[in-house]
C-alpha cells in the first residue's frame, strides 16, 4: 500500500502546532497576567510554575516552522511573507519574554524592566499569533507560487478580532494553569481571573465562529449547508460541553478540571479550523499535496521523526510528571 | 541617493541576525566539549579543581545557551519571511536537513541539558557525565546539519530540478556529504574550539593577574594555552585544505579573497591592498612574488584565475572578502603565536607569573569571535551573487516584499538585539568577572536558570514536597 506521506505530515505538523498552542499558550498567558499579581513574591511563584517547562513548550514552535519548511516548502514560502509583520512581531516578543526567564534573576536594579519585558513580550507574541491565525483564515492571495498581496493585507477587523481572542484564550489557559500549580492567595486570584477570561474566551469563540462562515463560501459550505452540518455538529456541541465543564469546575473549586476544559476548548477550536481548511494548507488555494515536497524528502525526514517524536513526547510527559505538585512562595525548581 | 532595495535590506537583515546568532553556538559548541573534558578528568583523577572549574563554566554555559536558543528561533523563520522563493525552491533538499537539526537539537540538547545543569545530585556522577557528553554531542550534531545545509548552498550536489523549478533530492548521501561539507565542518568545529579556548584563557588570565594562586584560573589558563599550541596549527592546516577545496569549486571566491583580477602564473601573495572593483585592479598592493600560487596550487608557477575571468555581475565583492579573510587569518596567526609563547613560559616554569602574556591573553579573549565572523563573511559574501552557488541568484531568492517592510523589521531587530543581547552579554561578563572559588557553587539557588530543555530528574523528596528541587541539597 502506498502511504500518503503528505497527509501523514499534515497531521504531524498540525499536531506540532496544536501542541505549541496549548502548551506555550498557558505560559504566554501567565506572562500576560504578570502585572496583575499583588507583589514580587507572587510573581516569583508564578514564574517558577513554568520555569522548567516553558522552553520545551516553545521548541514545538521551531518544530512547526522547521517542519513546514521541510515538508511543505511552498506553503512555508507563501505564508511567511504574507504574515510578515505578525511573524516578526511574534519573534521579537518571544525574544523579550524568553530572556526574561534568565535575566530577571540575574538583575539587581533592572528586575522591573525584565518583568515588563516578560509581560509585553508575552502579550505581543500572543496577539501576533492570533492576528496571523486570522489572516490565514481569511485567505491569502497567491499567484505563480508566491504571495501576491500587499504587506498590510494581514491587518483586518477579522484578524484583530482573532488576535484579541487568542490573547484572552491564552489568559484563560494561564489562569487555569495557576489554579493547578499554586495555592492560597495566588490561587484565589487565579480563580477570579479564570472566570473573567473564561467568559471572554467563550464570547470570542462565538464571535469568530459566527464570522468565519461569512468570509468565504467554502467555510459556509462546510459549516452551514445541509447535510455537512450533521457531520460537523459534534464540534460546537463539544465546545458547549467543555464550556459547561470549565465553569462547573471553577464553581466547584476543582483544581484540574478548569485547566483541562480550557485545553479542550482550544483543541475543539483547532479541529474546527482543520475542518474549514482541509485539504488546503493555504486556504483555499494550496492543498497539502500541492505544497508537499517530493516523497523522497518526506520519507527521509519521517524516518527520523517517527523515532524521535515519540521519545520527545514521552520525555515531555515525564518532565511534567516530575515537576507536578504545587509551587509555594520562596520555592522554585532550581 | 537611491533607496535601498528589498533584497539588499533582506541580506543585511539575514547577515545581522545570523551574525548575532552564530556567536553563541560557536561558544557553546566549544564550551560543551570543554565541560565534558573537565568532568571526565574529574571522574578519572578525582581532583576537586576539575569539578570546580566545571561548575564555574557551567553557569556561563547555561546563559549563553539560552541566548543561542532565542536567537536561533528567529533563524528558523527568516528563510520563509525574507527568502520565500529560496525556501520554495530548496525546501525539498534543505528542509529535511534542517528538520533533522531541529529534532536532534530538541532531543539531545533540550533533553539532556536539564540533567546537565541541575541533575548532578540526583542522577549520580556517571549518568551525569553521560548527559554532559550527550549535550556536547548534541551541539556537534546541530552544527553537523546546519553546516551540511550551508555547504550544499556553496557546493550543491545530489539534486535534480523538477518541472516547477524546485531542487529535489536525487541522492541524500551526496546532498549531506556534498563536496565542501567535510572541510567546512572541520574548519568550523575547530574554530568553535579555539574561540572557546581563548575566552577560557582570557578569563583565566584575568583572574591570574589578580591572584596567581587561584587554582581554577590556573587550570583554565593552562588548558586554554594547550589548545592554542595544538589546535591553532591544526586549524591553519584545515583552513588551507578548505581553501584548496574552495579553489576547486568556487575559484571566483578565492580570486576575490586574494585580490587577483588578472589570471596569472606565479601569482603573488598580496599582504595589503585595496581591491577596486571599478578599476579592476588592487590598489596599493604589497605582495610576496609567487607565494600566492605556491599556497593555492602548491606549485611556484601554478595558474591562479583572476576576477576578470568572470563577467562583472558574477564577481563577489572583493574589498570585503580581501579584508575579512586577512582578519581571520591574522587572528589565527596571533593564536599560533601566543601558543608558542606560552610554551616558552611553561617550560621555564613561569606560566602563572603575572606578565605580558596574560595581558595579551585577555586581549585575545574576544578575537576568536571576530575570526569566526570574518570567516563567515568571507565564505558567504564569496558565494554572491548566488544563494545556491551557480544555480540560484540571490536576487531571484528574495520574498516579494516591499522595501519599507524589510527596512522596518531590520530596524526592529537591530534595536531589540542590541538591547537584549547587550544585557545578556553584560550578565555573561559579570559572571566571568567573578573570581572562581574552590568549592565553586553550582547554579545559584533561588533562580530557575534554565535555558532550554526539561529536567527529567526525579526529586529525592517525600511525595508531599515533590516538585521542589534544589541543587546543592
Amino acid at each position: 500500500m502506498e502511504l500518503d506521506l503528505a497527509f501523514i505530515w499534515a497531521i504531524l505538523i498540525a499536531f506540532a502546532v496544536l501542541a505549541y498552542v496549548v502548551l506555550d499558550g498557558f505560559d504566554l498567558g501567565l506572562g500576560i497576567l504578570f502585572p496583575f499579581f499583588r507583589n514580587d513574591r507572587q510573581r516569583d511563584v508564578a514564574m517558577n510554575t513554568v520555569a522548567p517547562i516553558w522552553d520545551g513548550n516553545e521548541t514545538w514552535l521551531v518544530l512547526g516552522g522547521g517542519g513546514l519548511f521541510a515538508v511543505f516548502p511552498l506553503a512555508y514560502a507563501v505564508i511567511m511573507p504574507a504574515l510578515y509583520a505578525p511573524i516578526i512581531a511574534m519573534l521579537l516578543g518571544l525574544i523579550f519574554r524568553g530572556v526574561a526567564f534568565e535575566f530577571r534573576w540575574k538583575a539587581n536594579t533592572s528586575k522591573t524592566v525584565w518583568d515588563w519585558s516578560f509581560t509585553i513580550g508575552s502579550f505581543v507574541a500572543a496577539f501576533a499569533q492570533g492576528i496571523a491565525l486570522g489572516a490565514l483564515v481569511q485567505g491569502i492571495d497567491v499567484a505563480d507560487r508566491a504571495y501576491a498581496g500587499g504587506w498590510w493585507n494581514w491587518l483586518t477587523p477579522f484578524s484583530i478580532t482573532t488576535g484579541i481572542a487568542v490573547v484572552i484564550g491564552y489568559t484563560l489557559l494561564g489562569a487555569t494553569w495557576l489554579i493547578v500549580k499554586t495555592e492560597g492567595e495566588v490561587q484565589q486570584q487565579a480563580y477570579e481571573w479564570a472566570w473573567m477570561a473564561g467568559a471572554g474566551t467563550i464570547v470570542m469563540i462565538g464571535i469568530v465562529s459566527l464570522w468565519t462562515p461569512f468570509l468565504n463560501d467554502v467555510f459556509m459550505q462546510r459549516w452551514l449547508a445541509f447535510p455537512a452540518i450533521l457531520y460537523v455538529a459534534p464540534v460546537p456541541l463539544l465546545v458547549l460541553a467543555a464550556t459547561y465543564s470549565l465553569f462547573k469546575g471553577l464553581r466547584m473549586r476543582r483544581e484540574l478540571q478548569p485547566f483541562l476544559s480550557a485545553m479542550a476548548l482550544f483543541v475543539m477550536c483547532f479541529i474546527g479550523l482543520g475542518i474549514g481548511f482541509y485539504p488546503y494548507i493555504v486556504p483555499h488555494s494550496i492543498s497539502i499535496w500541492d505544497a508537499a515536497g517530493p516523497d523522497s524528502s518526506l520519507r527521509f525526514l519521517l524516518v527520523g521523526a517517527s523515532v524521535l517524536l515519540p521519545l520527545i513526547l514521552a520525555y515531555t510527559a515525564y518532565s511534567y510528571w516530575v515537576f507536578r505538585g504545587k509551587i509555594r512562595e520562596g520555592e522554585g525548581y532550581h | 541617493m537611491d533607496l535601498p532595495l528589498a533584497v539588499d535590506l533582506a541580506r543585511i537583515q539575514f547577515a545581522f541576525t545570523v551574525s548575532f546568532h552564530i556567536v553563541f553556538p560557536a561558544f557553546t559548541i566549544g564550551l560543551a566539549s570543554y565541560l565534558a573534558v573537565l568532568e571526565g578528568l574529574w571522574l578519572i583523577t578525582g581532583r576537586q579543581v576539575y569539578i570546580d572549574t566545571f561548575k564555574y563554566w557551567l553557569k556561563i554555559f547555561a546563559l549563553s545557551f539560552a541566548m543561542g536558543v532565542v536567537s536561533g528561533i528567529v533563524m528558523s523563520y527568516q528563510f520563509g519571511t525574507n527568502w520565500s522563493v529560496f525556501s520554495d525552491k530548496t525546501g525539498p533538499v534543505l528542509g529535511p536537513l534542517m528538520g533533522y537539526e531541529v529534532l536532534s537539537a530538541f532531543f539531545l540538547e533540550a533533553g539532556f541539558l536539564g540533567v546537565m545543569l541541575f541533575g548532578m545530585d540526583r542522577v549520580g556522577k556517571h549518568l551525569h557525565f553521560l548527559a554532559t557528553l550527550l549535550v556536547a554531542f548534541g551541539t556537534f550534531f546541530s552544527a553537523f546539519w546546519i553546516l551540511s545545509v550551508n555547504s550544499w548552498m556553496q557546493t550543491p550536489a545530489g539534486y535534480a530540478i523538477n518541472e516547477v523549478g524546485q531542487f529535489v533530492p536525487a541522492d541524500w548521501w551526496e546532498i549531506v556529504f556534498n563536496p565542501s561539507f567535510p572541510y567546512r565542518l572541520v574548519h568550523m568545529v575547530l574554530a568553535a574550539y579555539l574561540t572557546t579556548a581563548f575566552v577560557v584563557g582570557a578569563v583565566g588570565a584575568w583572574h591570574l593577574l589578580r591572584d596567581k594562586t587561584n587554582e581554577i584560573a590556573r587550570l583554565s589558563f593552562s588548558m586554554a594555552m594547550w589548545m592554542a599550541v595544538v589546535v591553532a596549527p591544526i586549524q591553519l592546516f584545515a583552513g588551507d585544505l578548505h581553501g584548496l577545496n574552495t579553489l576547486k569549486h568556487q575559484p571566483a571566491k578565492i580570486a576575490a579573497m586574494e585580490g587577483h583580477f588578472e589570471t596569472d602564473r606565479g601569482a603573488p601573495l598580496l599582504l595589503f591592498g585595496w581591491p577596486d572593483m571599478e578599476a579592476e585592479e588592487t590598489r596599493y598592493a604589497i605582495g610576496i612574488p609567487k607565494l600566492g600560487s605556491l599556497i593555492l596550487t602548491h606549485e611556484w608557477d601554478g595558474e591562479v584565475k583572476g576576477l576578470k575571468a568572470w563577467p562583472k555581475e558574477e564577481r563577489p565583492y572583493a574589498p570585503v572578502l580581501f579584508w575579512s579573510f586577512r582578519i581571520m587569518v591574522g587572528i589565527g596567526m596571533l593564536m599560533i603565536a601566543i601558543g608558542v609563547w606560552s610554551l616558552f613560559w611553561r617550560f621555564t616554569g613561569r606560566l602563572y607569573e603575572p606578565g605580558l602574556i596574560h595581558r595579551a591573553a585577555v586581549f585575545m579573549g574576544p578575537l576568536g569571535f571576530v575570526a569566526v565572523l570574518a570567516g563567515w563573511i568571507t565564505t558567504e559574501m564569496g558565494r554572491q551573487p548566488y544563494t545556491v552557488y551557480g544555480l540560484l541568484k540571490t536576487t531571484d531568492s528574495v520574498s516579494p516584499l516591499a522595501a519599507p517592510a524589510v527596512g522596518i523589521s531590520l530596524a526592529a531587530f537591530v534595536v531589540v538585539y542590541f538591547l537584549v543581547f547587550g544585557a545578556g552579554i553584560y550578565f555573561l561578563l559579570r559572571l566571568m568577572a567573578k573570581p572562581p572559588e574552590t568549592g565553586e557553587p553550582g547554579l545559584p539557588p533561588g533562580e530557575p536558570t534554565r535555558s532550554t530543555g526539561i529536567t527529567p530528574t526525579p526529586p529525592l523528596r517525600s511525595p508531599g514536597e515533590v516538585g521542589v528541587v534544589r541543587p546543592g541539597e
